[in-house]
């Protein structure tokens, strides 16, 4: 069992009277890919600022490990463009790395020629590239991402998550994530919660497919969509190569 | 040979100038214009405070502005009304408040048109004094807090999480601005104030590929723009304080001409 990074307990947060996050129990450990899914206004943002301590539960409480550092990556960064500012200033606004560590963060997304890149100019999948670099120029134990495929398209998207899951095995951190399409994230995730104010399922991508409860807040056509796509994975390889049948699991 | 009291108000001018500039450059990146007005608009309130209380006008006006930037706060945290709505209700109701309170006290014979528009011409040395060391003590609290709050200017969330005390910083700027607006009061007056925050920022943008280096240019712009408004006054007899701000608004239509060369952000 990986160690655990992050542990909330029946958290819960209330806002002018109307309660956005109802008693939610989540845990993420080392290593591990977390994806959170639900409809507009569900509460998954708030669910990450409670989680990162921007906001202060109004009951329950959220456990991190000791000096546990974690890379945050907004939902949405606009920066003005009366504000002149490269990416490596972006990098370097709240810790002081030399230039070469952040060239190396950069270059571990793959977006090294950006350093000296005003941020305005840049498309949207650089930005989110860019912003996720910041991140690992913190080296967290954890990475907390709110919409990371945001403005990005449709390509890079798929591209993205590819990057996020490989980041993983290669520093070994956890990472929970928001996403709003559970087909795209569905290869990179270990474990999905779907949320609406509370856990209304969670599990494998799969499992989280065919619960009533996801279809009914994302209507049969998702499912259906997602059905289409695991189509592609009704079979398994051994390791020889050789296509073997799933269990049930695999008939969506 | 220049005269004294032109010699005083180039200085105190310059000075004002070169601690507005930076932090006027916070006040548009981080869409603040408006603020900044409704704060410096109820700076004549802090003045009769002053009087009232036997107050300093400096500290009347600074505890008057903060008062009321936090005020603000409060308000905008209960958002059932829009933003520019609130600025408007609280910079007019409090420039309001201001005339009537002094208008009370009949003892009193203020030059209200200096508060309102300035009076550069009659900075003492006592003036130059405060100016000066307010103007220090603003540049070396801005300059100990300009990661922080560049930090937080970009993305509030994202900095608390990475461990900036938001809150604390942005307090911290909010003084700031109430210090300036209280030292620049005399010179171009409550009333705009804001122009000598904004205007010089917004032209050092085009100047400036870093955040450090458009708010060293706005500090020059700024100072130039007194220079050049101050002589300009003394040449052609207009009223300074506002020939100061025409002299910044003409070095930012200067700048919008010639740069076209890279592609816009």
């Amino acid at each position: 069992m990986a160690e655990t990074l992050l542990e909330a307990r029946d958290l819960s947060f209330e806002l002018g009277g109307r309660r956005l996050i109802d008693a939610v129990d989540l845990t993420v450990a080392a290593g591990e890919i977390i994806t959170l899914i639900g409809p507009n206004g569900a509460g998954k943002t708030t669910l990450l600022k409670l989680l990162l301590g921007l906001l202060d539960p109004s009951a329950g409480r959220v456990r991190r490990r000791d000096g546990l550092r974690v890379g945050y990556l907004p939902q949405r960064l606009h920066i003005d463009p009366i504000l002149p500012i490269t990416v490596a200033r972006l990098m370097t606004l709240t810790v002081r790395r030399p230039r070469e560590a952040v060239r190396a963060a950069l270059d571990e997304v793959d977006v090294a020629r950006l350093i000296d890149a005003p941020v305005q100019t840049l498309s949207g999948g650089e930005l989110q590239r860019v912003l996720l670099a910041r991140c690992l120029l913190l080296d967290p134990d954890l990475l907390v991402l709110d919409e990371p495929v945001q403005g990005v398209d449709f390509a890079g998207e798929a591209a993205l998550y590819e990057l996020i899951a490989a980041l993983r095995s290669r520093r070994g951190c956890g990472v929970l994530m928001v996403s709003h399409d559970l087909h795209l994230v569905m290869a990179a995730t270990d474990h999905v919660v779907c949320l609406n104010h509370h856990v209304c399922c969670a599990g494998s991508a799969r499992s989280v497919a065919r619960d009533p409860e996801y279809v009914r807040l994302f209507g049969a056509r998702a499912a259906e969509a997602l059905a289409i796509y695991s189509h592609h994975h009704d079979h398994d390889h051994d390791h020889a190569g050789e296509v073997v049948p799933l269990e049930a699991d695999g008939a969506a | 040979m220049v005269e004294d009291f032109i010699l005083r108000a180039g200085l105190a001018g310059i000075a004002v100038a070169l601690v507005a500039g930076p932090l006027g450059c916070f006040v548009v990146w981080r869409r603040m214009a408006y603020f900044g007005d409704t704060m410096a608009h109820s700076a004549l309130l802090g003045v009769a405070l002053g009087f009232l209380l036997d107050l300093h006008p400096i500290l009347g006006v600074v505890c008057v502005t903060v008062a009321i930037a936090l005020l603000l706060l409060a308000l905008q945290e209960r958002a059932w009304l829009a933003s520019d709505t609130l600025l408007g209700i609280l910079s007019h109701a409090a420039l309001s408040l201001g005339l009537v309170v002094i208008g009370l006290m009949a003892w009193l014979r203020l030059d209200l048109m200096g508060f309102l528009f300035g009076d550069i011409l009659a900075v003492t040395m006592a003036d130059l004094a405060w100016i000066g060391g307010g103007g220090l003590a603003v540049l070396a609290v801005l300059l100990w807090i300009w990661r922080p709050l560049l930090a937080a200017t970009v993305h509030e969330d994202l900095a608390r999480a990475e461990g900036v005390p938001t809150f604390r910083v942005r307090l911290a700027f909010m003084l700031l601005i109430a210090v300036v607006i209280a030292l620049a009061m005399k010179l171009v007056g409550i009333l705009l104030i804001t122009a000598l925050l904004i205007i010089p920022a917004a032209t050092a943008r085009r100047l400036a590929t870093t955040p450090e280096a458009m708010a060293l240019w706005a500090a020059v712009i700024g100072a130039l723009a007194v220079v050049a408004g101050l002589a300009g006054s003394l040449q052609l007899d207009t009223p300074t304080g506002p020939s100061i701000v025409v002299a910044a608004a003409l070095f930012f239509a200067l700048a919008l001409l010639p740069v076209r060369r890279r592609a816009r952000p």
